[in-house]
């Protein structure tokens, strides 16, 4: 039973992508369709959690490519909340698309919705992804789904992003994932996600190091440096979707990969005392951002940068390996999913009631757009981590896991970019709130941005406080894990 | 009478036959019914064939009754099956597809002389994947290439024939070269029987003559196959040559060389010598890496949508020579299964393009700037294409690279698999040159308002992706083959 709905998981986007597409005379019926196949996939998704919660385990092989070698759904707790989180925003994202499409007058709305059914299509498979290949499969099938999606403006500026967005993710994932995929399979005759890991004791440190290499940059949807530079290339989409493709859906399928492969392939045993140099990059990644981040008025571009720091708190986490670390490191992609889409929804009203994408831009915008401005300023709190925001949750189970473990690296490194966050978010509500209007933009008065937008990202500030509160079905979900590990 | 003994015959004989019946018919339309149906008829034999010997077993087929190694024996084992199933099976799928290509790329009263050509073409492809006996592989190579030198001078082109007479020269150097490397072999032991030429060969007394003959056929062959750098008329020969001769060449005729390769390597001269006494691997592991390297590079700033794809066959011929150069079971596998999985996508590519030429009226990129906008479904084919051609999980292209990889992995050699992966970015860039042409251009003003293509352009073309998709998925039949066949190749000089 539960194996049919893993399959209607990947079936219901992908019916919805062409259901899309069917409707695309009758824009009303076009969305209406989408929010519908979002309504249905996150019933799906939900359906799936209590089994889940009680310890079943579905699994169904759809198809065997090579003799041992096969395309696997299954299901398991960090998978689950990976896809409750894609699902859910996914929702809230569509109502929001179509304030800030038809605000805009978008072009070629269809390819684009069409192109976001196809791409939680993706985002599913790589949830429920049962093996390393599988995962690859809808890793690589949701680089190309999202390329028309990050060139959709179609000009100059488009196709140069693109092409960074596609060279480094293409890139990475030829030139190193797949070689660790191959070389995984030589080692452990199979690629299957199990508990404590599939590679054979007794492998030499380099081999161990080597491929944890491999495998960590090859996943490039990371942005662990020096292959971040796709993110901030990225932002020439529209809006939506770099809220949720690149806030929630596609960097989150790359720290959720990161997790996957150091919990169930490797296993926390074989790694132990072989993830310095990780922490080291991680740590570097998320100063260094953070640094850039700061120095950014472009608010899109402020906010990839965060992106790419808030990131690599997975991966430092990961690089701790202490258990509460890696229950923070589950966490933190639900966490850090909420508060960021709140942002980016944020960025995105305010361009398409005000127009404006610089920082320096923005004084006084907080009392034309009390509603956006409020629910940026949760998401600060949360990116910055603080009470009472989902990022809270988060970072006290890393840095409780740090401190377990004697890591002070990390330590330090989640203090320093605490204070970052502060300084590069802060400032933005600042001038919100409590600088007057510049001249020029109190020449040209307008107010909120368009109603579902604003629904949108009300509901991702409240989700975003929610999770604060309640905590306790991603926090079991990501014990769990622990324990199956 | 059964007829189930007779099918390695008839495997030859039935397109054989048609060609002279075309000729005869001077009828474009009753040549391409007939010439059709004798494709299907042969694509039916070949999967009957691959059935028999799926098991291991080797068919030994007499002509007129003379036992080899005195008459002309026909040999059927798991990597000829195979390659027949693609050279046949290709020929059913092109066939369809040529009618309304040519109709637009060659005059009408040709058409019923194209369709004998082809079926020369097929005829000899068939030949030589099947024949037990060397001379008889030169035979069959003759006929075959002379049939494809007319088949390219078709092309509308007058360049084509330039191209056809560049493919003339050196197509007949490198027969020059196979039909010396033969009669060393009959010097040296008497017989022209492929069998028995390999159990003879070790009691031959004195290499030298023998690996002068290896030398020879390695040339000659590699001329046929358009090893780097013996590749220069491949490009202009598949830019001129009309739409469906393309596809159709692309996808069988530097693949049966490549079968010709291995059957002289492994069931003649036997492992040990082709890969001990010369330094063969090394050469070809060069060869294939400067052909992956430099031919994928060259591809990529090509300004005609054909020879981009021309030099990326170049590149992929690469891949396979590379898989042999390896010498093992994974490596001799993905060989095998490249060259039928290429086969597949650079007819699939081939087609599609063809179906772009018959709307932009040539292949020049300029001329397709903006096509993804004007003809989405046939450029996103195109697109699917050259995502196996970049090894894309899902598409066989995937299937191959796998194979390499691991072929590369056992020997330990990273810096071979880092070159694998590191030539498949190459791919990245030729094929988005052609995506971003296609998309964020705008489209030409002289574009036909009508853009409908007939089904019979479109079918077969989409019939070729959808099996490149599925082969991808599943890959029980071509990896399965593939594996058996290098088994039974390694098998018989181990």
């Amino acid at each position: 039973m539960s194996a049919m709905v893993l399959l209607a998981g990947l079936g219901v986007p992908a019916l919805g992508a062409a259901g899309i597409a069917a409707a695309h005379r009758t824009p009303n019926l076009r969305e209406g369709v989408t929010l519908a196949t979002a309504a249905a996939l996150f019933a799906c998704v939900l359906s799936l959690l209590p089994g889940v919660l009680a310890g079943e385990r579905p699994r169904l092989t759809l198809f065997e490519v090579l003799p041992g070698l096969d395309l696997t759904l299954a299901v398991e707790p960090l998978g689950m909340l990976f896809a409750l989180v894609a699902s859910g925003l996914w929702i809230v994202n569509s109502l929001y698309s179509i304030g800030y499409m038809r605000g805009n007058g978008e072009a070629h709305q269809t390819r684009f919705y069409v192109c976001f059914a196809l791409a939680l299509f993706a985002a599913i498979g790589i949830a429920f992804a049962g093996n390393v290949f599988t995962l690859f499969v809808f890793y690589e099938l949701l680089t190309l789904i999202t390329y028309p999606l990050v060139v959709h403006h179609g000009d100059d500026k488009a196709r140069k992003g693109g092409r960074v967005y596609l060279g480094v993710l293409i890139g990475t994932s030829v030139m190193f994932l797949l070689p660790a995929l191959v070389f995984t399979w030589h080692l452990a005759g199979t690629t299957d996600f199990r508990a404590g890991g599939i590679l054979p004791a007794g492998l030499s440190d380099a081999t161990v190091v080597g491929l944890l290499a491999l495998y960590m940059f090859g996943i490039g949807k990371a942005a662990l440096m020096p292959f971040h530079r796709w993110l901030p290339a990225a932002m020439v989409a529209p809006t939506p979707v770099s809220a949720l493709l690149h806030a929630v859906a596609v960097v989150k399928a790359g720290v959720f990969s990161v997790l996957k492969v150091a919990v169930f392939v490797f296993g926390p045993e074989m790694l132990a005392g072989q993830t310095a140099w990780l922490a080291g990059i991680a740590g570097f990644t998320i100063v260094a951002a953070s640094v850039v981040a700061l120095s950014a008025d472009n608010l899109k571009r402020r906010l990839a940068y965060s992106t790419v720091s808030q990131l690599s708190y997975v991966i430092l986490a990961v690089a701790v390996l202490a258990p509460l670390s890696l229950v923070g490191a589950a966490l933190h992609v639900a966490a850090h999913a909420l508060g960021k889409i709140t942002l980016f929804f944020a960025a995105g009203a305010i361009y398409t009631a005000a127009h404006k994408t610089e920082i320096s831009q923005l004084d006084g915008i907080g009392r034309r757009m009390p509603w956006t401005m409020g629910a940026f300023a949760v998401g600060t709190l949360s990116m910055i981590g603080l009470p009472p925001a989902a990022g809270f949750v988060s970072k006290w189970f890393m840095v409780s896991g740090a401190m377990a473990g004697e890591h002070w690296l990390a330590l330090g490194v989640i203090a320093a970019s605490t204070l970052l966050n502060a300084a590069y978010f802060l400032p933005i509500v600042w001038r919100a709130f409590f600088r007057p209007l510049s001249a020029e933009a109190a020449a040209h008065p307008h107010g909120e941005a368009p109603l579902p937008s604003v629904i949108a990202l009300t509901l991702t500030a409240a989700g975003t406080i929610a999770f604060f509160l309640w905590p306790d079905v991603p926090l079991a979900l990501a014990r769990q894990m622990l324990g199956a590990a | 009478m059964s007829l189930a003994p007779h099918l390695p015959a008839l495997q030859v004989v039935l397109p054989l036959l048609t060609a002279p019946a075309a000729v005869l018919l001077r009828s474009g339309g009753a040549a391409f019914l007939l010439v059709t149906a004798a494709a299907w008829g042969a694509f039916a034999i070949s999967l009957g064939l691959w059935q028999q010997t799926a098991g291991g077993e080797v068919i030994s087929y007499a002509i007129g009754n003379w036992p080899p190694p005195w008459g002309i024996e026909l040999r059927v084992d798991r990597l000829s099956a195979f390659v027949l199933v693609l050279v046949a099976g290709m020929a059913a799928v092109v066939l369809p597809y040529c009618r309304q290509s040519i109709e637009r790329e060659i005059p009408r009263d040709q058409h019923y002389l194209f369709y004998a050509m082809f079926a020369l073409c097929l005829t000899g492809l068939l030949g030589i994947t099947i024949t037990g006996d060397a001379f008889n592989i030169f035979v069959f190579l003759e006929i075959s290439s002379l049939a494809t030198y007319v088949l390219i001078a078709l092309g509308r082109d007058r360049r084509a024939l330039v191209a056809a007479y560049q493919y003339l020269i050196v197509g007949t150097i490198g027969a020059t070269f196979i039909v010396i490397g033969i009669g060393l072999l009959y010097l040296t032991t008497g017989t022209l029987n492929l069998a028995d030429i390999g159990t003879r060969l070790p009691q031959v007394s004195g290499e030298r003559p023998v690996l002068a003959a290896l030398a020879f056929l390695t040339v000659g062959i590699c001329l046929k196959l358009a090893l780097f750098p013996l590749h220069q008329w491949l490009p202009n020969a598949y830019t001129f040559a009309p739409s469906a001769v393309t596809a159709f060449l692309a996808a069988t005729a530097t693949k049966v060389s490549v079968y010709v390769l291995l059957r002289f390597y492994f069931s003649v001269f036997g492992e040990s010598l082709v890969f001990d006494r010369l330094p063969l691997p090394g050469i070809m592991l060069l060869l294939s890496l400067a052909a992956m390297f430099v031919a994928s590079a060259v591809a990529a700033f090509q300004d005609d949508l054909k020879r981009l794809l021309a030099y990326s066959s170049v590149a992929q011929i690469g891949y396979i020579t590379l898989g042999l150069s390896f010498d093992s079971q994974s490596g001799l596998t993905a060989t095998i299964v490249h060259l039928f999985n290429h086969g597949l996508t650079k007819g699939a590519l081939f087609m599609l393009a063809g179906c772009l030429v018959a709307v932009a009226g040539g292949s020049g990129l300029a001329r397709l700037a903006g096509i993804g906008r004007a003809m989405p479904v046939t450029a996103f084919g195109i697109v699917l294409g050259g995502l196996s051609l970049i090894g894309v999980p899902g598409t066989v292209g995937f299937v191959s690279k796998w194979y390499l990889v691991l072929a590369a992995l056992e020997k330990g050699q990273w810096w071979l698999v880092m070159a694998i992966v590191g030539s498949s970015l190459l791919a990245v860039v030729y094929v988005w040159r052609f995506v971003e042409i296609a998309w964020f251009r705008e489209p030409p003003a002289g574009l036909p308002a009508d853009r409908r293509l007939p089904l019979s352009l479109q079918a077969p073309a989409w019939l070729l992706v959808a099996a490149t998709v599925y082969f991808g998925l599943d890959a029980s039949f071509t990896v399965g083959s593939a594996a058996a066949a290098a088994e039974q190749l390694l098998g018989m000089t181990r």
